[in-house]
């Protein structure tokens, strides 16, 4: 009972690295500067490694498909991503906030699982903490740095907060398995982990001068998580398996 | 004349005649930054190249991604090309006549004889 729980939140978090990895990597020659071109797709390389990597744990420890299998053969409705990793790329203010929104939140939750009880995750969370102190030092020098040069910079970045943050609090929807995790010492649950995750953005939104939404006052974008997703998601897992269906036994 | 470039960040250099001065302002354009590599802690940094960026800071994290990522590395130095002090290419001429100065060089001193002879005298 406690090993399906487990899967699921494994699952959760796998599928929005790996959805979130091939969004960013959409930017991969067609970023601002060549430099952020190269860091930011090295990024998002570094997103569908986690994926891998979490898919493994599902595959040796928990009777789990193929990694390969399981990321490009499933339905859309066995996708377990929330909707902000869905989004389209739109403009480099919307993914680069997505960017920070989701690698603070990301940064935490692996963090917390340093303590877990379920041996594999924390191995896993001391590997990749060094990876994710990167990826927020990064998002917090965008965000600063777009944020300090004012006028339409400041503006877009402010506006791209509210778009992403209601998405971002869908980060955290709650589930009906997850007091069961609480309890075994998995992770502190996700109402614990949207607490920390405000600690964390506030400062540097505060630094940005950016004003961010009433946490109280937004309505979270949940649904991602019980496989209900917006139309974006079915077109790009349509063109992430592309090249994979055409051969599913083929050896890469 | 003013061709516009595709790069916002050359058009905000305000380019005007051939023969006039650059002037790279604070905040508004980008400046290089050298990037210097230590690939274990204790040695050297070496240079292994620059990136472009608007401060300090967006060059360290730039230089990670560039110069940090395949080959072994401890940390990363940046510093602004400008800021480097150079002798000119023209002062090549100073150091022309170096090379006929070998009694200079360290290979003058035969000291492997002295090495061997007391290895010698410390054999069983």
């Amino acid at each position: 009972m406690i090993k399906n729980a487990i899967a699921a939140l494994i699952i959760q978090m796998a599928d929005d690295e790996l959805i979130l990895g091939h969004r960013n990597s959409e930017w991969t020659g067609l970023g601002p500067i060549m430099e952020e071109d190269i860091a930011f797709s090295s990024m998002a390389q570094d997103k569908i490694g986690h994926a891998w990597a979490l898919y493994r744990i599902l595959q040796e420890q928990l009777n789990g498909e193929d990694p390969d299998q399981f990321a490009f053969m499933r339905a859309e409705k066995d996708f377990k991503c929330c909707h902000l990793v869905e989004m389209p790329i739109g403009t480099y203010d919307f993914s680069l906030m997505r960017h920070f929104l989701f690698d603070h939140a990301e940064a935490i939750r692996y963090d917390c699982l340093q303590q877990s009880s379920f041996e594999p995750l924390q191995q896993l969370s001391k590997k990749l903490k060094g990876e994710l102190k990167y990826h927020t030092l990064h998002a917090d020098a965008w965000i600063l740095q777009l944020c300090k040069a004012g006028g339409e910079s400041y503006e877009r970045m402010q506006a791209a907060l509210e778009q992403c943050f209601p998405l971002a609090a869908g980060i955290f929807e709650p589930s009906a398995d997850e007091q069961a995790l609480i309890d075994a010492g998995i992770y502190p649950g996700e109402r614990e982990l949207h607490e920390r995750w405000l600690n964390s953005i506030y400062p540097v939104l505060v630094k940005a001068s950016l004003n961010m939404p009433d946490p109280a006052g937004v309505k979270p974008q949940y649904g991602g998580r019980s496989g209900k997703h917006t139309p974006h998601l079915q077109a790009l897992l349509q063109e992430m398996g592309e090249v994979f269906r055409l051969d599913p036994s083929a050896r890469w | 004349m003013n061709n516009q470039s595709f790069d916002p960040r050359v058009n905000r250099l305000k380019l005007g005649n051939a023969d006039e001065p650059i002037r790279v302002e604070e905040g508004e354009n980008w400046n290089i930054y050298e990037v210097f590599h230590q690939e274990k802690r204790g040695a050297h940094h070496e240079h292994v190249g620059c990136v472009h960026a608007p401060d300090p800071q967006m060059a360290l994290v730039f230089a990670k991604e560039q110069f940090g990522r395949r080959k072994k590395c401890v940390n990363l130095w940046v510093v602004r090309s400008a800021d480097i002090l150079a002798f000119d290419a023209e002062d090549e001429d100073m150091f022309a006549n170096n090379q006929e100065k070998t009694y200079r060089d360290a290979s003058g001193f035969k000291v492997m004889e002295k090495v061997n002879k007391l290895k010698g005298s410390k054999a069983p």
